[in-house]
This record gives structure tokens, C-alpha cells and sequence, in this order.
């Protein structure tokens, strides 16, 4: 008879190991494809699964083959309608042509290689050893993993469960305390009714009556009883998963053009998605600002346009709202990424700064401020010293607050190196 | 009436499979395949798998077990890019050498896919593994699964002891060389305890005397030492054994900086080597001798009236592509299709040993007209591979038919020639060229290590024999070098010598 097994519920990725190995053979090609694709992807490309493609030489596997274009070769095809022998055909210009038998290696001749990496992949990629700083605050509630820890025995359950030793030992205890009579003690009885005197009529009558009443209560009181049996016991118990909130502070003003907000988009999409990473589950809470600030949708954010003045302040004050209202500092980690062109109304630059240094720093994990300057610019303030007027302010919180960190750029190259420079982990330290 | 009465005797109706009918299917081929055929197979283990599982095998080797590797993952990424693009299928089955023979089928498969899947690999390849003189003499099917399992437990082992990087740097090298790895004319020796005693004590007291500074004040010492010197090289030769194809046998045991754990992963890499080479040496008749057992058994099953006409249909639609094979010029032309030439021969040879022609007791008297087809075919099926079965077995009709035609090309002419075809005068030059191309060692290189400088500075030299002036490929070749340079630990050269 043939054996036949159904292997199809067997554990999938079997050679999850084997692609682990793989991506880190290839980890520098995949790393620069990725960077480029950041580059000049668009902002939304990172949230699926990506296809990437690397030059086929990290990846090479060499062997020793014969040239087939040197010496003497003589093969054989099929499928002859017009030859025959000494005829001449023409070699095709370049390659093996039609047909030889023998195409050398597998993939030699390709010079890159495709394949696809997985969204996890991909971040793992992106915020290659990057990590968050105090990343300490956990909460217990509205967890979603949970894990079953053994919580004593019940009395009810399923069969799998059932605890032998406990079922016993209750049986046991059962049976002593309702003197269930033993088989022995019957036996006993037995062997004297055999050996009494068969005259002794009496005597014979007492006995069996004994027997019958000992015999009765041994049925009546069973070996082992449903009152006995008891299941281990599990409980479902959540596992304290860590909450953050990342708010996105954008001035929309019009000085903030169509570039800058595209760059501050891909910043924040970068922090979104490593924060995505590292919490179970993670809000995002946009602010937009000009003279007033307002909590909007993604789309708006990013996409819809306001006229007016530009006040910072009015933005971290709406974020406090937010945080007093809906984020209770004790439970949840709080991330603020702000983006702005550095302009802001006479004085509200010492507004912003007082009120991070008395409210905003003490509740947050992480303050990112990015500063989008056009490239002109970026060569005026090439010394730190040099800045618009938040700039220079916020210069003094930087210095104030490890977890505060302001940071320049011009052109989207600029943000990778700025947003692991933001988040390194010498930073955290 | 007869319709219902028929109806009883079907294995299956709908194209839905479920185990029983795959009981009762294994069953039914079973009888036509050892009651019939007469084969003898393995016990056989049918596993079913889906498809990602299927992806998986692909990867390592089409085994169930493999050590860990980046190249799988690569094989892996590469075919499920193919394979959701849809520009590749994957394959109804793969079969392994082991015993018990263990045979994947696809869930997705009908009840007829399965059917042919279990006559082609349970039955076919089976009994061509059980019976070819070649897998009988370098394989053990007994023991290649628990031995695979050993090596995927070692190289773990090695990576928790020795890191990624160390193992994986070894085993690239002896990827690398894995062509080199086999033995292609005599099994690897193996010494008995005695000799192995016998050869250390000489190679002991050869140390001492070659080393204890003592013997140069004994009379005579000096010239005893020039003599020592002197056929210093022939010792070291015979030493070593050189010349040595196997050229990472040669590194396992005589490079002088491995560290054991990397010679046992060079013993594991080519001892796969080695298993995988009878495969490789009849890919042409093991799909033939497969095919032509589906193909035998799925007409028999249906004329029992165990399949219908449905499945009967359906099986000539995948068993004709299976076999097609297009011309050179067509665009779907992709090297000769194994399925189809051994299919052809040996459809034909159970032709010629049932109704002969004239030219057919020309050419091969031995067989034609034999009468029996079935001992004529598993006597090619156990002593042949697919040189020798080509250059043995290849008819005029069956190169007719393929319309077959042989060239030749020498890299200074401007044109292919035509060397010979399906004619009275290039018959036998077609058979011998197409048995060429089936062969292994004059396909690959013909490399062999025929140097090793132990005492001075430590020079390997490996040599190519060039026949016929083809030379190595410039690609990869200085990549391979590079890797034969880290397991030998010091220079190495390659040279190329005219066979």
C-alpha cells in the first residue's frame, strides 16, 4: 500500500530561512535600490509590498563552463525542412543564436535581478539599525495580542485539559471520606462464608446481608465520580503593548510652496512608517497651521492649500488640546514631527519656545523639526549659527533637550541621511 | 445497460480528487505497472502539496530537506516572480530518489493529473531509479534523506559555532566547484583500518626522517637526501594522487589551512554533487522511461474502462504537450525536450521489437522483432544512460520523424555547417553527435588538479584539458578562481593544456 500524507497544512515559508540568507547577501544592492526608489518614487509606494531590482552580480553564482563559441562544436536540432549536408548557414550576429543545444549557465546573461520584497522586508531595509529613543511607556489597555498562561484548575472544560493528578487525588479523597468499602474487604467476607458451617443458617444470612449492603454502597459510590474531575485551567491574558501617537505640524502658509510640503511629506511618511513598525498600534494626528491652526485629514494635509499669516504657537497649542483631550501622557508615547520654511510672526518664535520648554518637551518621547530651506538658501545658512528667526530659537531648546532635534534640508536626498541622523541610535544614548 | 455497468468500473468522474480515489487510482495503476509492465519500484510515499510548497522544493533541489543557503532564496524569488507573472508553471510533480520513493503532487491538480502524476513519477520514475545501473552504483536511496537531514543539522550547528558569514563563505566556494565535486570513474576509496594504520606509520617515520636533523651525520646521509629530493615530486604525486579530478575531494583532504568543520562541509557539498550526477547523466531517459509508463498505463486504465473519454481527452492534451517538440526556428524552441526524444525512442523501440521493418533488422537485429518490448525496454532502462542509450538506440525512424539535423562550427568559420542529416549517409553522424551532446565530461570542462607544491610556496595548479579547442568561459571564471583560492589558502593557477 502506498502511503500517502497530506503535507498541505504543514508550516508555509519553508525557506524563509533560505531568503533571510538571501537578503542579506544582497542586503547593499537591495539598501541603494530601495534608497533610489525612495528617491524617486512616490510618497504612497511604501505601504505594499515593493519590487525591487538589483544587479545580478552580488547575487552571482560562478561556476566553470565551456565557451561555446570557441573550438570545435558540433550539436544536433530537429525540426530540419531545407538543409541538407554541407549546406552553410549564416551565424546570427551575436549569441548562441538558434539554437544551440547548450545554453551555458542559468542567469548569467541578465544584468539585474527581480524580485519582490515584502512590506516588512522593506522597513527593515529603511530603518536599518535605526531605533527610538525612550521607548518605555507601555499600556495595558486596548491590547490585541493575548496569551493563555495556566490560571489553576476548573471544573469544567475541555477532555484535553483534564488533570489526571488532581482527578485522582480528589477521587481518592471522595472515596475516604464516603468509606467506599474496598474490594478487599468484600473478598474477606466471601472467603468466610465459605469456610463457615454450613448448619450455621444464621450466620449465613448476617453474612450475606453484609456482603449485599457493602456491595450496594460500592456501586453507589463510583470509583471515580463527575464531582471529581477537574481541567487545568488557562487564562487569556492581553499583553502589554506599547501605544504611540505621532503628530504631523505643518505650516500651510503660502510660503510653503509645493516642493517644501512634498518634502515634508516623504518626512513624515518615513517616521510614520518607522513608528509603524515599532508600536502596535500608532495614531497619527495632523495639525496644519497658518495664523490658526486645525486638525485635518491626511488628504487635506498634504494636499489642500490656505492663505494667510503664519503663527507656530497656535499649532502646539492645539496639539496640547489634542494631548490633554484624547493622549494621556501616561499611556501613550508621543512623537511630533513639525515641518516649516522657518518664517513666522514677529515674536511667536519665543512664544513656541517657552511653551516647549515648560509643556510640550516634558510629555514627548521626540521632537523633529525640519526646517525646508530651497537649495540657495541652504548655502547662506550653511553654519548652524545662521537661520531664520524659529531657527535660531529653537536652537536654544535643542541644546535644552536630548529629545529635541532640529534639522535642515533643501532636496529630497537630504531626508534619508537627515531622518537617521534624527533617529541614530547615538542620538539615544 | 452496459453504460451503467461501466460506470462502476471508473475510477473517478469528476475532475475533484479525494484520497480514497487516490487509493483506488494508486491501486489500479499499481496493477498495470507491476502486473503488466512488470516494473520494480521502491515503496512508494505520495505527499500532497500546494503550491507555495511546491515553489519551495524548487528551490533546494527538488528535496525535502536542504541546508540553509541565500542561492535557494534567490531560486525561490526568482521562480515565484515567474510564477505570479504567470510566465512559468510549475511543474504537476517532483520525485525523489530516495526510499521510499517519495513522489509531491500538486493540490490543484484534477483526478486525471493526479492519475498520469502517479503512473509518471510513483511507477516511471521510480522503477528507473530502483533499476539504472547508475543510480544503483553512485546513489543510495536508502539513506540520502536521513543523510540530508545530517547536513541541514551540521551546517546549523556550524553557523550557531562558527557564524553566517564563515559558513556561508565556504559554502559559496563550494558551490562554486560543485561541477567538480564527482567522481566520474571510480567510486572515492576507502581505505581499510589497516591500510590507514599502515600509511601512517610510514608517513610518520618518512617525517622523522626527513625532519630529524640526526641522519645528515650518518655516513652516507647526504646522498640519501639528494634521493629524497630528488624524487621528491613523484612522492608528493603519488601522495597525493594527483593528477585528481575531484577537485574538491582534493581540497577536503589535502588543503593545508581548512578547518575540519569546512572540510565536512565540502564532503557534504559533493557528496550531493555526487548524488545529483547519474540525474544529470540521464535526464533524456529517465523522462522518456517515465513518460512512456504514464503513457502506457493511462491507455491501459482506459482501456479497462476505468478512465472515461473525458479524462481520456484530457490526458492526450497535457501528455502531447508534454512531448511536443518544436523545431529550431520556431520561437517556443528551447534545446531538445528530454520528454519527447525518450519518449520517441522508446515508443520506437517497442515498435521495432513488435513490427519490425526491413531497415529495422538492418540496423538493429538484436531487437527487432524480438517480440517481448517490455525486457527489451527495461534492459535499456537498467544499463544504459543517455549517451549510450542514444548511441545504442537512436533509428533511422525516429531521427526521420524528429527530422534531426547535426551541425558543426569551428569558432574561425564564418557559417555553420551542415554535418549530416536524416539521410542514408548522416544517420550515423547525427547518433553519434547527438549522443556527444548528452555527454556529461565532454559538456563540461575537463579540469584536474595536477600540481600541489607542499613544500615550497604552497602552489596549486589546476589544468584544463582542452579538447577540440574549446576553452573555459572568460565569465565567472575568475570569480570560481577566487573561491578555489580561499579553500586552498594559498596561489593557485590555472592551466590549459591541449588533450
Amino acid at each position: 500500500m502506498p502511503q500517502f500524507i497530506d503535507r498541505r497544512l504543514n508550516p508555509k515559508g519553508k525557506s524563509l530561512a533560505n531568503r533571510q540568507r538571501f537578503i542579506r547577501r544582497a542586503k547593499a544592492s537591495i539598501r541603494d535600490a530601495v534608497q533610489k526608489e525612495l528617491k524617486d518614487g512616490k510618497v504612497t509606494d511604501f505601504v505594499t509590498d515593493k519590487k525591487i531590482s538589483i544587479p545580478s552580480k552580488t547575487t552571482r553564482e560562478p561556476r566553470f563552463h565551456l565557451d561555446p563559441k570557441t573550438g570545435e562544436q558540433s550539436w544536433v536540432v530537429p525540426g530540419n525542412k531545407e538543409f541538407s549536408e554541407g549546406d552553410q548557414i549564416k551565424k546570427p550576429p551575436q549569441g548562441g543564436g538558434q539554437g544551440s543545444g547548450k545554453q551555458a549557465g542559468d542567469s548569467d546573461a541578465e544584468d539585474s535581478f527581480e524580485f519582490t520584497l515584502t512590506r516588512e522586508e522593506l522597513m527593515d531595509v529603511l530603518f536599518d539599525d535605526l531605533e527610538l529613543p525612550d521607548l518605555i511607556k507601555t499600556t495595558l489597555k486596548d491590547t490585541q495580542i493575548v496569551s493563555y498562561r495556566r490560571a489553576g484548575y476548573t471544573t469544567s472544560g475541555s477532555p484535553t485539559n483534564i488533570s489526571i493528578v488532581r482527578t485522582m487525588r480528589h477521587a481518592l479523597g471522595r472515596r475516604i471520606a464516603l468509606r467506599r468499602p474496598k474490594q478487599d474487604e468484600i473478598d474477606v467476607l466471601y472467603q468466610r462464608l465459605e469456610t463457615l458451617d454450613p448448619a450455621d443458617g444464621n450466620g449465613r444470612a448476617l453474612l450475606l446481608d453484609e456482603i449485599a449492603q457493602l456491595e450496594a454502597k460500592r456501586r453507589r459510590v463510583g470509583f471515580i465520580d463527575p464531582v471529581d474531575v477537574r481541567y487545568n485551567a488557562f487564562d487569556a491574558r492581553p499583553e502589554p503593548a506599547a501605544r504611540a501617537v505621532m503628530f504631523c505640524l505643518m505650516d500651510v502658509s503660502g510660503s510653503m510652496g509645493e516642493r517644501e510640503k512634498d518634502l515634508a511629506k516623504r518626512f513624515y511618511m518615513l517616521l510614520h512608517l518607522f513608528l509603524q513598525r515599532r508600536y502596535q498600534s500608532l495614531d497619527v494626528v495632523f495639525i496644519r497651521h497658518t495664523h490658526e491652526a486645525q486638525e485635518v485629514d491626511e488628504k487635506e494635509f498634504f494636499y489642500s492649500r490656505m492663505s494667510g499669516g503664519t503663527v507656530v504657537s497656535s499649532a502646539l497649542e492645539l496639539m496640547l488640546q489634542i494631548v490633554a483631550q484624547r493622549y494621556a501622557t501616561s499611556e501613550w508615547n508621543i512623537y511630533v514631527a513639525q515641518a516649516s520654511d522657518g518664517y513666522t510672526q514677529a515674536g511667536d518664535a519665543q512664544a513656541c519656545v517657552e511653551m516647549l520648554h515648560s509643556k510640550v518637551m516634558p510629555a514627548v518621547q521626540h521632537y523633529a523639526y525640519i526646517e525646508i530651506l530651497d537649495e540657495r538658501e541652504m548655502s547662506v545658512f550653511a553654519s548652524d549659527e545662521a537661520g531664520a528667526e524659529l531657527w535660531r530659537s529653537y536652537r536654544g531648546v535643542s541644546s535644552a533637550w536630548k529629545s529635541f532635534a532640529a534639522k535642515r534640508i533643501a532636496k529630497p536626498a537630504d531626508i534619508y541621511p537627515v531622518f537617521r541622523e534624527l533617529f541614530a541610535k547615538e542620538n539615544a544614548a | 445497460m452496459t453504460a451503467v455497468l461501466d460506470r462502476s468500473k471508473l475510477l473517478f468522474e469528476t475532475p475533484e480528487w479525494d484520497f480514497s480515489m487516490l487509493d483506488r487510482v494508486y491501486e489500479a495503476c499499481e496493477d498495470i505497472a507491476l502486473k503488466d509492465l512488470k516494473l520494480d519500484v521502491y515503496p512508494n510515499q505520495i505527499e500532497i502539496i500546494a503550491s507555495e510548497q511546491m515553489l519551495d522544493a524548487y528551490s533546494s533541489h527538488g528535496l525535502p530537506l536542504m541546508y540553509s543557503h541565500w542561492s535557494f532564496g534567490k531560486h525561490f524569488a526568482r521562480d515565484e516572480v515567474m510564477y505570479r507573472k504567470g510566465y512559468q508553471g510549475l511543474a504537476y510533480e517532483i520525485v525523489i530518489n530516495s526510499s521510499p520513493c517519495i513522489s509531491y503532487l500538486m493540490e490543484e491538480n484534477t483526478a486525471m493529473m493526479q492519475t498520469l502524476v502517479i503512473a509518471h513519477a510513483a511507477f516511471g520514475h521510480n522503477h528507473f531509479f530502483k533499476n539504472n545501473y547508475l543510480f544503483r552504483q553512485w546513489t543510495d536511496a536508502e539513506s540520502i534523506l536521513e543523510y540530508l537531514a545530517f547536513a541541514k543539522a551540521y551546517l546549523t550547528r556550524c553557523e550557531e559555532r562558527y557564524g553566517y558569514d564563515a559558513v556561508e563563505v565556504t559554502l559559496d566556494a563550494a558551490h562554486a566547484l560543485m561541477d567538480q565535486g564527482v567522481f566520474r570513474y571510480r567510486r572515492p576509496p576507502r581505505p581499510t583500518r589497516a591500510q590507514m594504520d599502515e600509511k601512517r606509520r610510514k608517513r610518520v617515520a618518512y617525517d622523522e626522517e626527513s625532519v630529524n636533523e640526526i641522519w645528515r651525520t650518518l655516513p652516507g646521509g647526504g646522498a640519501k637526501r639528494a634521493a629524497i629530493e630528488e624524487d621528491d615530486d613523484a612522492f608528493v604525486k603519488a601522495q597525493l594522487k594527483l593528477p585528481e579530478e575531484n577537485i574538491l575531494y582534493f581540497l577536503e583532504k589535502h588543503a593545508p589551512g581548512l578547518r575540519p568543520w569546512q572540510r565536512e562541509v565540502l564532503r557534504i557539498v559533493r557528496t550531493l554533487a555526487q548524488y545529483f550526477y547519474p540525474q544529470r547523466q540521464t535526464k533524456n531517459m529517465n523522462e522518456g522511461c517515465a513518460t512512456f509508463v504514464h503513457h502506457h498505463i493511462m491507455n491501459a486504465l482506459y482501456d479497462k474502462g476505468q478512465i472515461n473519454e473525458g479524462a481520456m481527452l484530457e490526458f492526450m492534451t497535457s501528455h502531447t504537450a508534454v512531448v511536443f517538440q518544436p523545431g529550431y526556428d520556431d520561437r517556443r524552441y528551447y534545446g531538445m525536450n528530454p520528454y519527447a526524444l525518450g519518449f520517441n525512442m522508446m515508443s520506437d523501440i517497442r515498435r521495432m521489437s513488435s513490427e519490425p521493418t526491413e531497415e529495422d533488422r538492418i540496423w538493429f537485429p538484436e531487437i527487432a522483432g524480438k517480440g517481448d518490448w517490455r525486457d527489451v525496454l527495461k534492459d535499456a532502462w537498467t544499463n544504459y544512460r543517455d549517451e549510450s542509450f542514444i548511441m545504442q538506440y537512436l533509428s533511422p525512424k525516429v531521427m526521420r520523424d524528429m527530422r534531426l539535423f547535426a551541425l558543426k562550427d569551428h569558432e574561425s568559420a564564418e557559417a555553420y555547417t551542415v554535418a549530416g542529416i536524416h539521410d542514408e549517409s548522416g544517420y550515423r553522424k547525427v547518433r553519434a553527435a547527438l549522443a556527444a551532446q548528452y555527454d556529461l565530461s565532454a559538456r563540461e570542462p575537463d579540469l584536474q588538479v595536477t600540481a600541489a607544491n607542499l613544500q615550497g610556496d604552497r602552489k596549486l595548479t589546476l589544468t584544463q584539458f582542452v579538447r577540440s579547442g574549446v576553452k573555459l568561459s572568460a565569465s565567472g571564471q575568475d570569480d570560481v578562481m577566487r573561491h578555489v583560492r580561499h579553500l586552498w589558502g594559498y596561489d593557485v593557477e590555472l592551466k590549459e593544456v591541449t588533450a
